[in-house]
This record gives C-alpha cells, sequence and structure tokens, in this order.
C-alpha cells in the first residue's frame, strides 16, 4: 500500500514555556512505496520519530494529511484509525516495549489479542517461525523482565511483523543489537520490504544505507533526499 | 477468545502481588458492608419481632413491684421473675373506658427443669381473651392448648411432641415458637389450669412460695389494646389517674429504648461503613492511578498494535472488575461466616434483640455489599481508565527519547 505524507507537519508547545510554539516537523511532502524499505537519517532530535509517528497514524499532525492509498487515515474515527494500525500497520517503536505481564510468544501475538478475530494457537505456527529467524526461538516462554534489550527489540520487531501487514514502522530498530543482529533485522526488513510491504525505518547508523531502496536525511525537522550508499 | 486469553486477566495473574493486595482490600470493604448490613437489618428484624410479640399497646402491673427496669427486664427481656396483684385490679381496668380488648398474665419462674440448664420465665395466658401470644401459638402449634401443653420459645432445647417436667409435673411441648431476637425466646407459655397445677404442685413438693398465690384471684400483668377512637396516651393517663397501686406503661415506650439503641448502633454502623468506604475508595483510586501511570509506556504499546481508546479504558475497567468482583464476593463470604455463626454472641455483646433477617432480605444485604464494594473499585478505576484513554501515543513514545 502507498503511504503519502502531504504538507504534513507538527507543532508542539513547549510544557515549561506555556505558548513557546516550536515546529518538530516542518511540512512534508512524502511517498512510501511498497516494495520499498524507505530509510530516514538524521541526528537526535531533529523529528525524524515525530514523523514516524505521523506517518503510522499514532500521532495526527499539525498541518497536512497521511493517505494510505487514497484514505486519509486522520479522517477516520479512533475506532476505525486504530483497527486499521491493527490490520495494516506494524511499528516497532522505540526502547523495550514489552507488555510485562505477557511471556514472549504472547508479545509477539499481542495484535491478535486485541483484535480477537483468529484463534491465537493459529498464529503460533507463524509466530515461532518469525522467532527463528530473529534467533529468539528459545525464549517463547520466558516474560520480558528475563530478556536483555536485544532480545526485547527482536519482540517487538516480530509483533510489529506477525499480521503481516501492509506497512511497518521501525524507529531504531537496530540500537540494542549487536552487528550480527543488526545484519540479520535489517535483512528480514529488507526481505519483508521485497515481499510487497511498505517498509519505513528511521536510523542513525550508517550501515543502514545499505539496505535502503529509498533514503532520506532530516534535520530540524526539514527532509531531504539522501542517495543510497550502494 | 477465552477468559485465560484476555489481556485483562493476564495483567491481573501476571501482577499477582499487586492483585492481591486490591483483591485484600476489596474483600474487607465487602466484609464490613455486609456484616454491618446484616447486623442493622437483625437488629431491626428482632424489634420488629418484639413489637409484634408483645402485641399490646398498654401494659398494666403492680405498683409495688414496679421498678421500671425489672419490670422491663422481664417483660422485654424474659428474665427470670415475678409480681402479683389482685384480680379485682384486672376488673377496675376493665371497667375504664376506650379498652377493646384486654387480658391477664401470669408469672411464674421455674426452679431447674429436667430439661432446662437455667431456670426460666413460665408465663401462664387466658386463652379465652389472649390476643397477643395466642396469635403467634396458633400459628405454630395450629390450634388452641390443652390443659398441660406448653409452648416454648425457640432458643429451649426441646422438640414438638417431647415433654418438660416443672415441679414434677409433666407438661407436653405442643410448639415451638419463632424467634425473637431476645430472651423472651427462652420462656414458657401456658393457659391457667396448667398454672394452677404448677403452683399445686410446687407447693406440695414445698419447692417455692407460690402457696401464696391464688391462681384465680391473682394476675402479674394485664394487657390491653386500646379501642379506636381512643388514643394511646389518653388510656394510658386515665389508668394511671384512676386504678391506683398499678403502674400503666405504653408498650411502644418500654421498646423505645431499645429503638433508641438501635438507632444509636445503626448510626455507629453505618458511620463505620461509610468511613471503611471511602477509605477503600482512596486507597483503590491510588493504587488504580499508580498502577496505570506505571504502565502509561504499555498502554502507548497497545495503541500502537491496534487497541482504541475505549479499548485502553475497557482493559483497566476490566481488570478493576475482575479485582473487585473477586475481592467482594471473597469478602462477602468471610463477612458470612462471621455473622451466622457468630449471631449468638453479637446478640448477648449488644444486649439488643437480634434476629438474622429472611433469606431474601441477607439476599439483598449480601447484593448491597457487592455492588457497593465493586462500585467503589469502579468508580476508583474510571478516572485512571478515562485519562489513559486521552493519552498521546506519539508523545509517550517520543518521550522514551
Amino acid at each position: 500500500m502507498k503511504i503519502t505524507a502531504q504538507g504534513a507537519g507538527k507543532d508542539f508547545i513547549r510544557q515549561s514555556a506555556g505558548t513557546n510554539r516550536f515546529t518538530a516537523v516542518q511540512p512534508t511532502d512524502i511517498e512510501i512505496e511498497p516494495g520499498k524499505l524507505t530509510l530516514l537519517m538524521g541526528r537526535s532530535g531533529s523529528g525524524k520519530s515525530t514523523l514516524l509517528n505521523i506517518l503510522s497514524g499514532l500521532l495526527p499532525p499539525t498541518t497536512g494529511k497521511v493517505l494510505y492509498g487514497n484514505d486519509d487515515i486522520y479522517a477516520f474515527d479512533d475506532v476505525k484509525l486504530s483497527d486499521f494500525r491493527n490490520i495494516h500497520i506494524g511499528v516497532i517503536p522505540q526502547g523495550q516495549t514489552a507488555i510485562q505481564s505477557l511471556d514472549v510468544i504472547g508479545n509477539i501475538c499481542l495484535p491478535y489479542m486485541l483484535k480477537r478475530d483468529t484463534e491465537l494457537k493459529s498464529v503460533y505456527p507463524y509466530a515461532r517461525e518469525l522467532m527463528e529467524r530473529l534467533g529468539i526461538s528459545h525464549l517463547e516462554s520466558v516474560m520480558p523482565a528475563e530478556l536483555s534489550g536485544g532480545e526485547l527489540r527482536r519482540v517487538a520487531i516480530a509483533r510489529a511483523m506477525i499480521r503481516k501487514p501492509d506497512a511497518i514502522f521501525a524507529d531504531e530498530p537496530t540500537c540494542d543489537l549487536d552487528d550480527e543482529n543488526t545484519a540479520l533485522v535489517l535483512g528480514l526488513l529488507k526481505e519483508t520490504a521485497a515481499n510487497g510491504t511498505s517498509v519505513f525505518v528511521v536510523t542513525h547508523e550508517k550501515d543502514a544505507l545499505t539496505y535502503a531502496d529509498v533514503s532520506y536525511r532530516m534535520d530540524s525537522g526539514k527532509i531531504s533526499s539522501e542517495k543510497p550508499n550502494r | 477468545m477465552k477468559l485465560t486469553e484476555s489481556l485483562s486477566f493476564r495483567n491481573v495473574t501476571g501482577h499477582g502481588a499487586r492483585s492481591l493486595i486490591l483483591v485484600i482490600l476489596t474483600a474487607l470493604m465487602a466484609a464490613s458492608v455486609v456484616c454491618g448490613t446484616l447486623v442493622v437489618s437483625s437488629l431491626r428484624t428482632g424489634l420488629e419481632a418484639l413489637e409484634a410479640r408483645l402485641g399490646a399497646d398498654i401494659m398494666v402491673v403492680p405498683a409495688s413491684a414496679v421498678s421500671k427496669h425489672n419490670f422491663e427486664n422481664i417483660v422485654l427481656q424474659g428474665s427470670k421473675g415475678y409480681f402479683y396483684m389482685d384480680r379485682s385490679y384486672y376488673d377496675k381496668v376493665a371497667a375504664r373506658e376506650g379498652i377493646e380488648k384486654i387480658s391477664p398474665q401470669l408469672f411464674l419462674a421455674s426452679a431447674s427443669s429436667g430439661c432446662c440448664s437455667v431456670p426460666l420465665q413460665i408465663i401462664g395466658y387466658d386463652p379465652e381473651t389472649d390476643f397477643t401470644v395466642s396469635p403467634w401459638i396458633k400459628k405454630s402449634a395450629g390450634g388452641e392448648l390443652k390443659d398441660l401443653d406448653v409452648v416454648v420459645g425457640n432458643d429451649l432445647s426441646v422438640f414438638v411432641g417431647n415433654t418438660i417436667t416443672f415441679y414434677g409435673v409433666t407438661c407436653n411441648v405442643a410448639a415451638k415458637l419463632d424467634k425473637t431476637g431476645t430472651d423472651l425466646d427462652t420462656a414458657v407459655y401456658t393457659n391457667m389450669n396448667t398454672i394452677r397445677e404448677l403452683i399445686r404442685s410446687s407447693v406440695e413438693l414445698g419447692m417455692n412460695e407460690f402457696g401464696k398465690i391464688d391462681p384465680d384471684n391473682s394476675v402479674s400483668c394485664i394487657l390491653i389494646k386500646v379501642a379506636d377512637g381512643y388514643s394511646v396516651d389518653e388510656v394510658l393517663n386515665d389508668l394511671n389517674l384512676h386504678v391506683r397501686r398499678t403502674k400503666s406503661f405504653k408498650t411502644k415506650d418500654m421498646i423505645s429504648g431499645v429503638s433508641d439503641s438501635l438507632i444509636g448502633v445503626s448510626d455507629l454502623i453505618g458511620v463505620l461503613i461509610a468511613a471503611v468506604w471511602v477509605l477503600g475508595l482512596v486507597i483503590l483510586f491510588l493504587a488504580f492511578y499508580m498502577s496505570v501511570n506505571g504502565r502509561k509506556k504499555e498502554f502507548a504499546v497497545l495503541r500502537t498494535a491496534g487497541a482504541s481508546r475505549k479499548k485502553l479504558s475497557g482493559i483497566v475497567m476490566t481488570e478493576a472488575l475482575m479485582i473487585t468482583l473477586t475481592g467482594a464476593v471473597s469478602g462477602i463470604m468471610i463477612g458470612l461466616l462471621i455473622i451466622l455463626p457468630f449471631n449468638g454472641l453479637i446478640e448477648e455483646s449488644l444486649g439488643l434483640p437480634f434476629l438474622l433477617p429472611s433469606l431474601p432480605t441477607a439476599f439483598i444485604c449480601a447484593a448491597f455489599a457487592l455492588a457497593v464494594s465493586v462500585g467503589a473499585g469502579m468508580i476508583s478505576a474510571a478516572f485512571s481508565a478515562y485519562r489513559i484513554s486521552r493519552i498521546d501515543t506519539g508523545l509517550i513514545l517520543r518521550g522514551d527519547n
């Protein structure tokens, strides 16, 4: 599914300064094509994560709109948008994002647990396949408190992919991973993109450029094209 | 999807210690509410039973025997004791205006009997004129008492068809009265012929001084129902003014002390329930608030996975429902296990008529406790649920940078 941002920008008001508005993302036009891995690089605080959240339906833009195909997702009501995210969008957020009361396979199958449209047991084989690919198959029944940062990242990646969504948004997906696992994760995202999914990755790892089909750079909320380093 | 696959269930069981503390807190709240309402309800039922059993508007007793306190102990609480006046007073009272029904009673106190480990009060009544005991006896025995038949209070350990011996006279237990929740439950009722026989036998055995008493010419207490068109106060004043050497009491005044105590105990219990409820509400509110606040990131993750704002609220409220329902049901069971087996002890310690309510009333008390406890939990969780439904996922995830 093609994702298009038309003039999508975001202003915030600094809580400590009352009415002091600042622009995190300037009005941005960008297209994320299915079958391609789109990379966004930039410094910390440049607005990359904000743009990712806008594109993935998690943060309504102050200006502009975001289209999935021809649908403006921010015109949906909350229930419809949430349902849309559940089915069509996989998000790998920054940091540790496990549900502490669920074991690894429970965390991976979370989108199905929320939607309740499929017997959980029927999705276990694919969950196990993803765990195998990500090198965490031995952790199926382990609780998040017992996992390392890298393992938790890979659980979040599997969770984003479990529903085979049309679009995957990854915010620093390799930040806790060693080189071997970084290559493994980026390779998996690249393969997913090659299978027709729109993949959008935010990172500051320059090595990721080798996996990108399209890449952008963001500075002070403004996006610009960056030539892939092939 | 099975319950065990629901996220709320996993959250509740996954945070065992936190959930257990909240369950215990709700259980305490429910137990205090069910115990409190059952005690108040039992006191009310006891008072109603006492009022119904006394039946009369006015009671007349000999002035010489009356210290009101003793009189009330004997009449209201069934304490062992007796006093007598000449039957002519009965005729004088009956001749006054405003009296619809009038009936005498004669009190005896037994020595230790074959069936009873403690001495008990024997109350003789006149079946021809009685309007206070007979309705209860008819209800229990299904008819009039024959000579040497007795009707026993509910707390006596004899059964219908058994015999019971007073002063060597064997009497048949014709009926057992309903419980009143007072010491009247240890009294024995019989007709005047049987009383005569007991007095005669006690004199023969030399066991007491009833020999001075002529049952045909003595009464202990005269019960009066006031006729329509007359006020109880009017008749009471008339009797106290014109029938000398007697003292008349309004039944309602006699039990007003009991009623006042009941109101006092009810108020105290009400205050305690309210205090426990408010305290529980505050603690549950803080517990849910802290729990939800500590899981903000988790709720943001749920949003990324497709949970709507409504769904997030639903998760919080379902967790609260699971916890408070478990706590409330446990608390109600604990409350019932305290009140039901120990109601005798409670009656003794309160010194008030205490009669467990009917099953439907007890069920209403339990349902009330359930509603109050679960309600407190749901109100406490509602703010947190609302707050978490308003979270801005993007900002929370961004705040983790």
